[in-house]
């Protein structure tokens, strides 16, 4: 449910790292407390953020949820298959359900994320 | 989630055993999901669905001046009942405005049943007695802690209700209702109604039958594909039927005819509360007019989002979402009337940027009638 290899955020994002760039999306937990996810509104590439910025926005049946990003960075790729499929969110949220990539802006950032223990143990 | 300080049904526990997420909805413990909302609405559409709706509020209305008060008290016309029949309509505060939406069953010429919404049931049990206060021979009272709801709706409800009980369900049309029906080893008010364009029935029995009646009718939907179904899909249910939900559609600051309701307003019956106020709004024109629409961008229109015209500001919606059974994303909502037109091309205001819908056909969903 919490991949080992995976950064989180208390705001329920996930960052998998990869040199100087990180793909993000959000957790089993969030996606699950959602529910059906129906829409999703996506940044741009070459979009700018600031760690706990608002980045886009996922949308339930019921709710309308901010994505807030889990560290500074400039968008390098967005996942456009959500725009017809927001549900690959709830099937697939580590894998065909990430929502951006983004190079960091400061990887120091990183160490005020949590590991996949601690983000299991701040839930409920 | 915590339930100090709600209010819990009785099938309370039920929904903790068949996984059911709960939320507090106006002051409830209720299920707002079981298995996904998408997944129970289009069960409720193929196949059935059962829902918890105990939160409904019941008064009951007797005496010798019942039909007299009832009929001065809503807007359609109880005079047109026969025993057994069931009214939907309004009832307004003198000005017109909405003081809810209510069926009206006529169980007897001296004995009626007010099914009102759950959140509206202590101001309705005050406006009741309010306007009660001109009657004699009236006896009001309320019974929603003694009465438990449950709906089961969608094609298959029938079929299954039907292996509950050796009466003949054919004998039940739409809008009627039986007293005293059996199911099981029960006794209940069985009426064709719902609230999500589907057919299907609602079972008004004692608060200590709830539990065995809904463990019973699941048992017998197992073979049809009846599912446990939340507020969540009742919600998107109603919403495609364009059925109104008090608080979004229909509010103190809204007369009838505003909502659509027309059709549930009978100006030539005789009086009744808000008969005056709501004859001149006719006369002199609409202000407002509840439309549907369609997003021709991407993008859900959401409760309160503005609907703008080049700009200015509308109108409002009442209620926005994914429709799972269009696969669109559609809404309600008040606009001048000027541009109450189908076809008319609106933007919604969706996090301060002009989103492009249309004006279209309302209601979005109408099931095949065989």
């Amino acid at each position: 449910m919490y991949p080992k290899e995976l950064k989180y955020s208390k705001d329920h994002e996930w960052i998998r790292v990869e040199g100087n760039k990180g793909v993000i999306g959000i957790t089993h937990y969030a996606q699950h407390q959602l529910g059906d996810i129906v829409f999703v509104e996506l940044p741009e590439v070459g979009d700018e953020f600031a760690v706990n910025d608002s980045f886009g926005v996922v949308e339930s049946v019921k709710s309308v949820s901010d994505l807030y990003i889990p560290v500074s960075g400039v968008v390098t790729k967005i996942n456009e298959d959500l725009i017809d499929s927001p549900e690959l969110i709830n099937e697939d949220p580590y894998g065909n359900g990430w929502i951006v990539e983004v190079e960091l802006t400061d990887s120091s950032e990183l160490d005020q994320l949590l590991d996949a223990g601690a983000y299991e143990a701040s839930l409920d | 989630m915590s339930t100090e300080g709600l209010e819990l049904t009785p099938l309370y526990d039920v929904h903790i055993k068949y996984g059911g997420k709960m939320v507090d909805f106006g002051g409830w413990a209720l299920p707002v999901q079981f298995s996904g909302i998408i997944e129970e609405h289009q069960a409720v559409r193929n196949q059935a669905g059962l829902f918890d709706v105990s939160h409904m509020g019941e008064i009951e209305v007797t005496g010798k001046k019942a039909f007299d008060f009832v009929q001065y008290l809503v807007t359609n016309n109880v005079g047109r009942l026969v025993d057994g029949q069931v009214l939907y309509t309004l009832m307004c505060k003198p000005d017109g405005g909405i003081v809810d939406d209510l069926l009206v069953y006529r169980l007897a010429e001296d004995r009626y049943l007010l099914v009102v919404n759950a959140a509206n049931t202590a101001k309705d049990w005050e406006w009741i007695n309010s306007v009660a206060r001109d009657f004699d021979d009236v006896t009001i009272k309320n019974i929603s802690k003694e009465i438990a709801q449950i709906a089961i709706q969608g094609p298959k409800a029938q079929q299954i209700l039907q292996r509950c009980t050796g009466e003949d369900l054919n004998e039940i049309a739409f809008f009627y209702a039986r007293e005293n029906f059996p199911v099981g080893k029960f006794r209940a008010l069985v009426s064709r109604t719902g609230y999500t364009g589907e057919d299907g029935f609602e079972i008004y029995c004692q608060r200590d039958d709830a539990v065995d009646i809904f463990e019973l009718l699941l048992d017998a939907g197992q073979e049809d594909g009846l599912v446990l179904a939340g507020l969540g899909a009742r919600d998107t249910l109603r919403f495609e039927a364009c059925l109104p939900l008090y608080g979004n559609e229909l509010s103190e600051d809204v007369n009838p005819l505003e909502a659509g309701l027309s059709f549930f307003v009978k100006l030539k019956k005789g009086d009744f509360v808000g008969r005056e106020a709501i004859q001149k709004a006719k006369d002199e024109g609409l202000k407002k007019r509840l439309v549907g629409f369609e997003m021709l961008d991407r993008g859900i229109a959401r409760t309160h989002y503005p609907i703008l015209v080049d700009g200015k500001e509308i109108g409002f919606v009442t209620s926005g979402s994914f429709s799972p059974t269009l696969g669109k994303n559609i809404g309600l909502g008040f606009v001048a009337s000027e541009y109450a037109e189908i076809g008319v091309n609106i933007d919604i205001g969706i996090r301060n940027r002009a989103i492009k819908a249309q004006v279209i056909p309302i209601p979005f969903y109408k099931r095949e009638v065989k």
